[in-house]
Order: structure tokens, then C-alpha cells, then sequence
């Protein structure tokens, strides 16, 4: 992988920024995540599953989708693979391959100088995830100076490059002042610069515009595309929103109720979903071309209605398509063509193009 | 933030002329009187009668007041009923005895008090969480004469560690400036009489500081509790943080604000305390005197006494809000 040290200023970043950053997996792959299983359970209560089977590569520099609905443990899969989860109650199992080594087994304190600088993320809500009582250059400040050798000097003035560059205005201001100060557009631009601080090699971004409006929201993501091509780091987009995959990713999975149920490229997904889950995402988005007035195709039913896996499809008591197979047999993960599909009864091949977005 | 603190200062005044009208009142409406009770059960009532015309007693209150307010404007509280002090100078005497006993306290308080309510919290659930939460909860019913007297029982009657009253032993010949004998220990150089006056501080102030501290364990508890959740502790682990800065950096600067709060509200309360735990250790200062006031119905020193006290708890409070804005830049005032 080669990673440009324009983002950057090489005067500024200490020599071999790089060093000691680890080697890709044995099949090239920057990060490989196979079979993982994350299970939640309180002693004296049932055990919850939250993520089961969930297998996906990112290649370095690759744009990975994630895309479900709340409660698919799209989140969850990305806190295990930070090693954020708490330590108590929850149990992980399968492999996060990184640098022919599995993350799943390293130690906190071994996570923790991975964490940041090889692997960095940007969250959800601005307005929570930022201190408030601590100033915005320190909480820049700290990230640098935990994984770089830098006086606290040069670590301002670097900071300072970083706010300029996610398009902060008057860094050497802001970086006195606090989170309260700024907008909620100004938090995420200081979040994805704290994120892209040490420019890691995969940026994990969890629905980074949710709580945006949504003319921020396009210029957040225009940024995100903007400096993650700019240092050429692998992006691992979690999201509920088709939109934002189709601007963004190369790879799609789709999770729905803790599994993957239809992963392909994007053209691929986009051009002719098979898995009716996909398929209603995308009838329920939104979309200029269709007929004025003409009201928009919902899934029925609720994420909290589904059949457990061991029991069948969890999809099946919502899914238009689904056949008597559906509510008995746990449908398993095949190939299908030029994706991997879920299903005992996927959409049919052929399906008229104007019903489908095309990315 | 200067005009912050004069505007609040300014804000006293008023406060302080409405605390002493019902000060006045008060003291008033007790039963029974202080000529009744300086001349003893076999008061005659001419004696009686004499006493009050010499304090004035007779006048109607409202003239009795204005009289009051007319001698504080020139500094004057007035004298003691009992000893014929003046009540500035006793107060003078005997506050740097409460103060220290307070502030001994309160660092006790807040010293054990912070650590055990974050480790409690970071262990929620585990059996060393449940033993601090259980203690805190002895800690806070247990009242502060009856811990007073078992604390003088154990460590002082039966073993003899520590001493059971007084401020210094009467043998050690120190030299007193401030009245605040630790302090005035330290600065004569007298390590022998610092340390003397440490030892007699310890039962007092352990007596005294365990409700504050059983309230600042719960609090920090709950407050380490929820802050250690926020999404921007998350942040912090995200960045690779070590534990030690997000511990201290992340959690406890946000989880202390509503301790320092906790802190200012228990600093006014000590004074409370302070009565029962200087009349069981004979420990001269403002609560004994005060205790004793009351007793003797001696209205200057109450009067006076509790004026100061008021201030003293307004000013404390003052202090916590400038530190509070110094804490979270969110109320800070322009």
C-alpha cells in the first residue's frame, strides 16, 4: 500500500510516519474479518447474538459498505474490531486478521497503540462525542502525541494543519476553544481530523452524517472522500443510508438481524439486489425520477420482528417473497453469480431496470 | 469573571440584612431569657428586671434591632451576656479552631472520599463495589455525636492511640499567631507542636468528615458511573488513549462537577457537625462556644456567631462556582 504523505506535511510528521505499521495479511487483504460471532448476555439472563457469521475483507485502500437498520449489528461489528467492546458480558469469537494476526486475541493495552493509528473512527453523534470540558487542541493534541514522539509545540501547530485541512476556519483559534463553540458540522469535520490525525490505514466511519442536516451531510461526506483518497486509507462505511453507499463504497454488505445477507460490488447490488431485503432498502429510498406524489415502498413491519436464524430466515415474517422454506431452514451464505447471497427465494435475475437505482 | 464575583458579593448585602432580621427574631422567640439564665435558679426578679434593663431587653425589639444594626455599621457585635467578651474577639479566638477542624475534614472527605467512589464505579456489580457502596451507606446514617463518642472510645479510652480531647497537649509550650496551631506550627518551625496539634485533629476530623465522605463516595460513584459511558469516552478508547488519560482526562473532569457542587453544599453543613464534634472532644472552638450560646440564651454571640457562619457559607459557595466554571467551560461567565 502506498500511502501519500501529502495529507500530511512531511516537515511536520516525524521520519517514517509509517514505521512499525504492519505488514498486509498474507492474502492481501488489509483487514479480513471471518466468521465473527458477538454475543451479549448478563449471568441469570437469555444471551443475546448481536452478530453471527459476519465475514468481509477490506483491501487497502478499498470502500467497504456496511448497510443495515438499527439493532443489525453493523455498530457492534465495527467496536469489535476495535476491541472496543466492554469486557464484561460480552463474548467475541471467529477472527479479525490484521497483519497476519488475529485482533480478537491481542491485549487491551496491545489494542490500544493499534488503535488510533492504524485503525481510527469517526462516530455517530458529534454533538456527544467530544468532550466538553476539555479544548479542542487537547483533544487533537492527544491523539498525536500518544502514537508520535512530538513536543506539545509541534503537536499545536500540527493540529492546527489538521483543522485547516477538514476546513475549519482560524484553527489557531479554535483549537483554544471548545466543543460547545462549534456546530455540529465543525464537531464532525474536528472528529474526522482527529480521526485521520495519524493517518491510519482503515478508517472505520459509523454513520458519520446521522445526526447532520442534510446540506451538512453532503459536504461531510464530500470531505470524507476528499482526505481518505488524499492518504489513501481503506474506508469502512457503517450506514443505514443507500445514498451514502452509492456516493462512497466499492463493496456493499448488507446485515440484516446480525448477518450478512447479500454482499456484492456496488454496481452489482445497486444495478439488481436479489436479496428482497435489499430490494426494499432501495424501493424505500427516495428518488428524484420517480412520478411526483407517488408514495415511497416501506418494508412492512419492524427490525423487532424476526424468526431467530436457528429457526429460519429472520427476515421471513417481513419479506414479500418469503416461502415455506423461509420459516424452517436457516438459510446459509452462497455464492451466487457475482455476489453472496442469503436466501431461499431471491428476487428474480431480471427485474425491469427502472425498478432499480442504478449506482 | 471579576464582575461576576462583585455582582454575587453585592448580592450578600441584601441576603445578610434579611438573615439578621430573622436572626434578631429568632433568638427572640426561644423560651426562656438570658437574664434568667445568668442569674441561675435563684433568680430574683428584681435581678431579673436589672439584667434587662442593662441589655435593653425592655426596649420594644424593633428599637432593640435598629439599635443592633446601628452598632454593627461600626463594627460592633455587641458583647457576651455570659463572660462580657466581645463577641468579634471570642469569634476571632475560637474560628481558626473550626476551620481547621472543617477543612481537615472536608481534604479527608474528598482525598479518600473521590478515589473510592471511582473505583467503586469502574467495578460496578463486583463485591469490592458493593462492600464501598454498603460502607458509604453506614457512613451517612451513622450520627456524627455517637461515631464522635465510639471513635473517643476505641482509639483513645481503650488504645490509647490518639488523644481524647483538646486542641494540643497543655505541656507543649507553642507559639500561637494565626490560632491556627498546624499552621502555626509549620510557619514558627515548631515540627513538635504542628505535629501535636495534627494528632489531636485526627479523631475530630475523622468524626466530623464521615458523612461528607460517605456523600462524596455515592455521588462521585454515580456521577463516574454515567460519564463512563458517554460516547466521548468512546472517543478517547477510539484514539488509543491510555487508561490513565482517559481515566483522568475523559471521566473524572466531567464526573467531577457535580461532586464540587456536593462539595460546596457539605462545606455549610460541617458547621453543623462541627457543634457535636467539638463538645465531645472539648475542642475549643466555634461549635462549642455556639452550643453553649444557645444554652444560655446569650443573644450577641448567636446573633453574631451565626451571621459569620452565613457568610462564611455564601462565600464558600462563591468559591465553588468560580471552581465550577473553572472545571466546565460550558457555565463559564464572561
Amino acid at each position: 500500500m502506498t500511502v501519500t504523505s501529502e495529507f500530511l506535511d512531511s516537515s511536520a510528521a516525524p521520519a517514517g510516519v509509517h514505521q512499525g505499521r504492519g505488514n498486509l495479511n498474507g492474502d492481501g487483504t488489509l483487514l479480513s474479518v471471518r466468521d465473527l460471532a458477538v454475543t451479549f448476555g448478563v449471568r441469570g439472563q437469555r444471551e443475546a447474538r448481536a452478530v453471527d457469521e459476519v465475514s468481509f475483507d477490506i483491501r487497502p485502500g478499498e470502500h467497504i459498505g456496511l448497510v443495515g437498520e438499527s439493532g443489525s449489528g453493523k455498530s457492534v461489528t465495527s467496536l469489535a474490531i476495535m476491541g472496543l467492546l466492554p469486557d464484561r458480558g460480552v463474548k467475541t469469537s471467529g477472527e479479525v486478521r490484521y497483519d497476519n494476526e488475529n485482533l480478537l486475541t491481542w491485549s487491551s493495552r496491545r489494542m490500544s497503540s493499534l488503535r488510533g493509528r492504524d485503525i481510527a473512527m469517526v462516530f455517530q453523534d458529534p454533538m456527544t462525542s467530544l468532550n466538553p470540558v476539555v479544548p479542542i487542541g487537547t483533544q487533537v493534541t492527544e491523539i498525536l502525541r500518544r502514537h508520535f514522539e512530538l513536543s506539545k509545540g509541534d503537536a499545536l501547530a500540527r493540529a492546527g494543519e489538521l483543522l485547516q485541512k477538514v476546513g475549519i476556519p482560524d484553527p489557531k483559534r479554535r483549537l483554544k476553544e471548545y466543543p460547545h463553540q462549534l456546530s455540529g458540522g465543525m464537531r464532525q469535520r474536528m472528529l474526522i481530523a482527529m480521526a485521520l490525525a495519524c493517518e491510519p490505514r482503515l478508517l472505520i466511519a459509523d454513520e458519520p452524517t446521522t445526526a447532520l442536516d442534510v446540506t451538512i451531510q453532503a459536504q461531510i461526506l464530500e470531505l470524507l472522500k476528499e482526505l481518505v483518497a488524499d492518504t489513501g486509507a481503506a474506508l469502512l462505511m457503517i450506514t443505514h443510508d443507500l445514498g451514502v453507499v452509492a456516493g462512497l463504497c466499492d463493496k456493499v454488505n448488507v446485515m440484516y438481524s446480525g448477518r450478512i445477507v447479500e454482499s456484492a460490488t456496488r454496481r452489482v447490488l445497486f444495478g439488481n439486489p436479489r436479496h428482497p431485503y435489499t430490494g426494499g432498502l432501495l424501493e424505500s429510498v427516495p428518488r428524484l425520477d420517480s412520478p411526483r406524489g407517488a408514495p415511497l415502498t416501506p418494508i412492512p413491519g419492524s427490525p423487532t420482528n424476526v424468526l431467530p436464524w436457528t429457526h429460519g430466515c429472520a427476515f421471513a415474517p417481513r419479506c414479500r417473497n418469503a416461502v415455506d422454506d423461509c420459516r424452517r431452514v436457516t438459510p446459509a451464505l452462497r455464492p451466487d453469480g457475482d455476489r453472496e447471497l442469503r436466501c431461499h427465494n431471491p428476487l428474480s435475475d431480471d427485474l425491469p431496470d427502472d425498478q432499480r437505482t442504478d449506482a | 469573571m471579576l464582575r461576576f464575583v462583585l455582582r454575587r458579593l453585592a448580592l450578600l448585602v441584601p441576603v445578610l440584612v434579611g438573615l439578621s432580621i430573622l436572626l434578631f427574631a429568632w433568638v427572640r422567640a426561644l423560651p426562656g431569657d438570658p437574664a434568667r439564665a445568668l442569674l441561675g435558679q435563684r433568680a430574683t426578679p428584681e435581678g431579673i428586671a436589672r439584667v434587662n434593663e442593662l441589655y435593653g431587653f425592655n426596649e420594644p425589639v424593633l428599637q432593640q434591632y435598629l439599635l443592633y444594626v446601628k452598632a454593627l455599621l461600626n463594627g460592633d457585635f455587641g458583647r457576651s451576656i455570659q463572660t462580657g467578651q466581645p463577641v468579634l474577639e471570642s469569634f476571632f479566638e475560637k474560628f481558626p479552631a473550626t476551620v481547621e477542624l472543617g477543612m481537615s475534614a472536608l481534604l479527608l472527605a474528598i482525598v479518600v472520599g473521590v478515589p473510592l467512589g471511582y473505583y467503586a464505579a469502574r467495578h460496578q456489580g463486583r463485591f469490592i463495589d458493593t462492600a464501598i457502596v454498603s460502607g458509604s451507606l453506614l457512613g451517612v446514617v451513622t450520627p456524627v455525636f455517637f461515631l464522635a463518642i465510639l471513635l473517643k472510645l476505641v482509639f483513645a479510652q481503650w488504645l490509647g492511640w490518639l488523644p481524647t480531647s483538646f486542641r494540643q497537649d497543655a505541656r507543649i509550650d507553642a507559639t500561637h499567631i494565626t490560632n491556627f496551631y498546624v499552621l502555626d506550627g509549620l510557619m514558627t518551625q515548631e515540627w513538635d507542636a504542628a505535629w501535636n496539634a495534627m494528632v489531636h485533629l485526627a479523631l475530630p476530623a475523622i468524626a466530623l468528615g464521615t458523612i461528607p465522605l460517605a456523600i462524596i463516595v455515592r455521588i462521585t460513584r454515580a456521577s463516574v458511573a454515567e460519564v463512563m459511558h458517554e460516547d466521548y469516552v468512546r472517543t478517547a478508547e477510539s484514539k488509543g488513549l491510555s487508561p490513565a488519560v482517559i481515566s483522568r482526562r475523559h471521566i473524572l473532569r466531567n464526573a467531577l462537577l457535580p461532586v464540587t457542587t456536593t462539595i460546596g453544599l457539605q462545606a455549610g453543613l460541617l458547621f453543623a457537625g462541627a457543634v457535636l464534634t467539638e463538645t465531645v472532644f472539648a475542642f475549643n472552638g466555634v461549635g462549642q462556644y455556639l452550643f453553649s450560646a444557645i444554652s444560655q440564651r446569650d443573644y450577641p454571640v448567636l446573633q453574631g456567631y451565626i451571621l459569620f457562619i452565613a457568610l462564611i457559607y455564601a462565600l464558600i459557595n462563591l468559591a465553588v462556582d468560580v471552581g465550577y466554571g473553572i472545571i466546565d467551560p460550558r457555565v463559564r461567565v464572561s
